[in-house]
């Protein structure tokens, strides 16, 4: 499992001790540079020392051949670790070792004349700054050991580093500690999401996060309250549509039984009669259930098509006659001439549930009207119906699914004018409702883009 | 046994009375809480079948009107809504029992029966008055033994004088318990029923109260 926290750690870690040794090496390779040219430095200065005590006399060399060299004072080094660090030998230009200091080796340490230059001698590598006096004749080589310079360095570096191993580890648990403290938010978060159940849609709650989980948790919140206004959503229609149901069921089965049981004809026929009716009413619920249903699960505007409004109005409506109804219809001449693009689907579910409710709020008699209205902008097609209207204050809430306002008709289900909303607005058509001035009843329609013909 | 009906489903509510007619109850079909408020105002009934979501308010509201006026009147509710917390909602609201829909018409007069027996506080359902005995679940009446018929009439009056024994029933109680609204009643109908149950059940078993009405005789 990759963890934020271990890559982090890694990231971390593998940085750090990067950054160390490059700048150990660094270190390493800059002092190792200084130390030279400051050795480099003595070397040249001490042998220049001894080239000008020589010639003030101040040492006495050994001239004859055969007789042991001179032997040269240099001063004692303080430092046990890096004792004899110089060695000095002076020769005479003939070639015999006229002078050395102790400890210095027999052989020769340069071949060169003057300069600096490195010559392994006894084993040992040697950096050597080699003097000529041609006065005197003599030559002066200064010398010291590499494998003590190198000790210098690396003694040095060795300073460095071993501190940097100790911190490691401890740098190491404070990584570890901090990117556990930084990541805190995340597992509070974490350990939230995972305790709850699967009913559980409340928001998530992480105390104050930081700005980096914020977005996170803004997010899964956001998530969690459009899944709960979905499942709410459904579940309440779900509800209502059973409770919706069960009556109509209920005043089947009763009036199955009042046919079962009556013994007189008239009363039989009558509940066969009324059953049919239940029967009726049932089946236009299903189809406004599954009309609804469809048009929550489809939100595309579908295929537009050219819709002569006027004739489509009028197979919708005497599709819908029925025997017992005595509600006259009326279309307006003006829309057989009235073209509009829209999709049929949604055209056909809007005008027949427009048209079912002003018939069913008709009184016995009535006359129901479709009109449109080019005063307004858009044109309005709507539906006039000579029923009670509509409580002013009912208006707001009859799209609402299952609202039945308190002039209800006694075989509405609350569906009708809510699978028109929602099938105009999915047609991207304007829903137009209000009373009628002067007289009961409603008018209620859609605004249109028009293209009349 | 008169009962009210308060449902605003038109096919339910016919239903309901006509069907709960085949089972011997008069019934009174009103579809709103306006409706319901008038009937209670004027005429009495021995139950009440009510709906809890109609046009003009909730029949919980109904019910618990009749609780304040210490009203004991019977009252199944019928609902879509039978969730167990509707229920008890229901209950505690004073109804005496809870049917969901949809239900079965003889255990709505089923339950009608239990509850008006409950309210009168006999443990039998049946109806028993010096050596009279009166089912109203089966619809049977039996005099020493050996059982009578009556008519629908008939049968309705004897039960309403045997649900009250030893009291007087006036010709305008019996009449309601006979007849619903839209029906109409002859100024003598009670009169002559009763005439016909004397015949079947015995002279002396029903006693006329000269002036007030008619209660069965005492031992």
């Amino acid at each position: 499992m990759s963890s934020i926290r271990t890559r982090l750690f890694i990231i971390l870690i593998a940085a750090t001790t990067l950054i160390w040794l490059f700048a150990t090496a660094w270190i390493y390779l800059d002092t190792k540079r200084q130390l030279q040219h400051v050795l480099d430095t003595r070397l040249m200065e001490a042998a220049r020392m001894v080239g000008s005590l020589v010639t003030s006399g101040e040492i006495a060399l050994s001239a004859r051949a055969g007789e042991a060299p001179a032997s040269i004072p240099l001063p004692e080094p303080t430092h046990v670790g890096y004792e004899r660090q110089l060695s000095c030998q002076i020769w005479s230009f003939d070639g015999r070792l006229i002078g050395r200091s102790s400890g210095a080796p027999e052989a020769a340490l340069s071949n060169e004349t003057s300069g600096f230059s490195e010559q392994e001698v006894g084993g040992e590598p040697w950096r050597v700054y080699a003097f000529a006096d041609r006065d005197r004749g003599i030559r002066v080589l200064v010398g010291d050991r590499l494998g003590l310079r190198d000790r210098l360095v690396t003694d040095l570096v060795r300073g460095l580093v071993l501190p940097a191993i100790v911190v490691v580890p401890l740098l190491a648990f404070l990584i570890w500690a901090s990117v556990g403290s930084g990541l805190r938010p995340l597992r509070r978060l974490t350990q939230g999401l995972k305790a709850r159940g699967p009913e559980d849609l409340s928001p998530v709650s992480v105390g104050n996060p930081p700005s980096e989980i914020r977005p996170v948790v803004d997010a899964l919140n956001g998530l969690f309250g459009k899944f709960a206004a979905a499942r709410e959503h459904e579940r309440s229609f779900t509800a209502f549509a059973a409770h919706e149901l069960r009556t109509p069921l209920a005043g089947l089965r009763t009036q199955v039984q009042v046919a079962l049981a009556a013994r007189d004809p008239e009363i039989r026929e009558g509940a066969m009669r009324q059953t049919l009716v239940a029967v009726d009413r049932t089946s236009r619920l299903v189809r406004q259930l599954l009309a609804m249903s469809e048009l929550d699960a489809v939100p595309d505007e579908g295929e537009p098509q050219d819709i002569v409004v006027g004739r489509a109005i009028e197979d919708i409506a005497a599709s819908l006659r029925t025997s017992h109804t005595d509600v006259g219809v009326e279309i307006d001449p003006a829309l057989h001439h009235t073209t509009i693009r829209m999709n049929r689907e949604l055209f056909h579910l809007a005008v027949r549930n427009l048209h079912e409710n002003a018939v069913q709020h008709s009184p016995a008699g009535g006359r129901v009207r479709w009109v449109l209205d080019s005063s307004a902008s858009p044109p309005v097609i709507a539906v006039e119906d000579e029923g009670p209207g509509i409580p002013e204050d009912e208006i707001g809430q009859v799209t609402d699914r299952f609202f039945r306002g308190r002039h209800r008709s006694p075989v509405g289900s609350g569906l009708g004018l809510a699978i028109v909303d929602a099938a105009l607005r999915r047609a991207k058509a304007s829903f137009v409702l209000h009373n009628r001035q002067g007289r009961s009843g409603v008018r209620v329609g859609f605004g249109i883009d028009v293209a009349t013909g | 046994m008169r009962i009210l009906v308060v449902e605003d489903d038109a096919v339910l509510l016919d239903g309901l009375k006509v069907g709960l007619g085949i089972h011997g109850f008069t019934v009174d079909a009103v579809a709103s809480c306006g409706d319901a408020r008038a009937a209670l105002a004027t005429a009495e009934f021995d139950a009440i079948v009510l709906d809890l979501m109609l046009p003009d308010g909730s029949g919980l509201d109904i019910l618990r009107e009749l609780r304040r006026r210490q009203d004991a009147t019977p009252v199944l509710l019928l609902t879509a809504k039978d969730t167990v917390a509707d229920r008890i909602g229901g209950l505690d609201s004073g109804a005496d029992d809870y049917l969901g829909k949809p239900f079965d018409l003889d255990e709505v007069a089923a339950r009608l029966r239990a509850i008006s027996r409950r309210a009168a506080g006999r443990a039998s359902p049946v109806l028993a008055w010096n050596g009279i005995e009166l089912d109203p679940g089966r619809r049977t009446v039996e005099v020493d033994g050996k059982p009578v018929g009556l008519s629908r009439r008939e049968f309705s009056i004897l039960e309403a004088l045997m649900r009250h024994p030893g009291t007087v029933l006036s010709k305008d109680q019996l009449a309601d318990r006979l007849y619903g609204w839209e029906e109409d009643v002859e100024s003598n109908a009670v009169e002559v029923h009763v005439h016909h149950l004397r015949v079947k059940i015995g002279r002396d078993a029903i006693e006329t109260v000269r002036g007030l009405g008619y209660r069965l005789r005492s031992a």
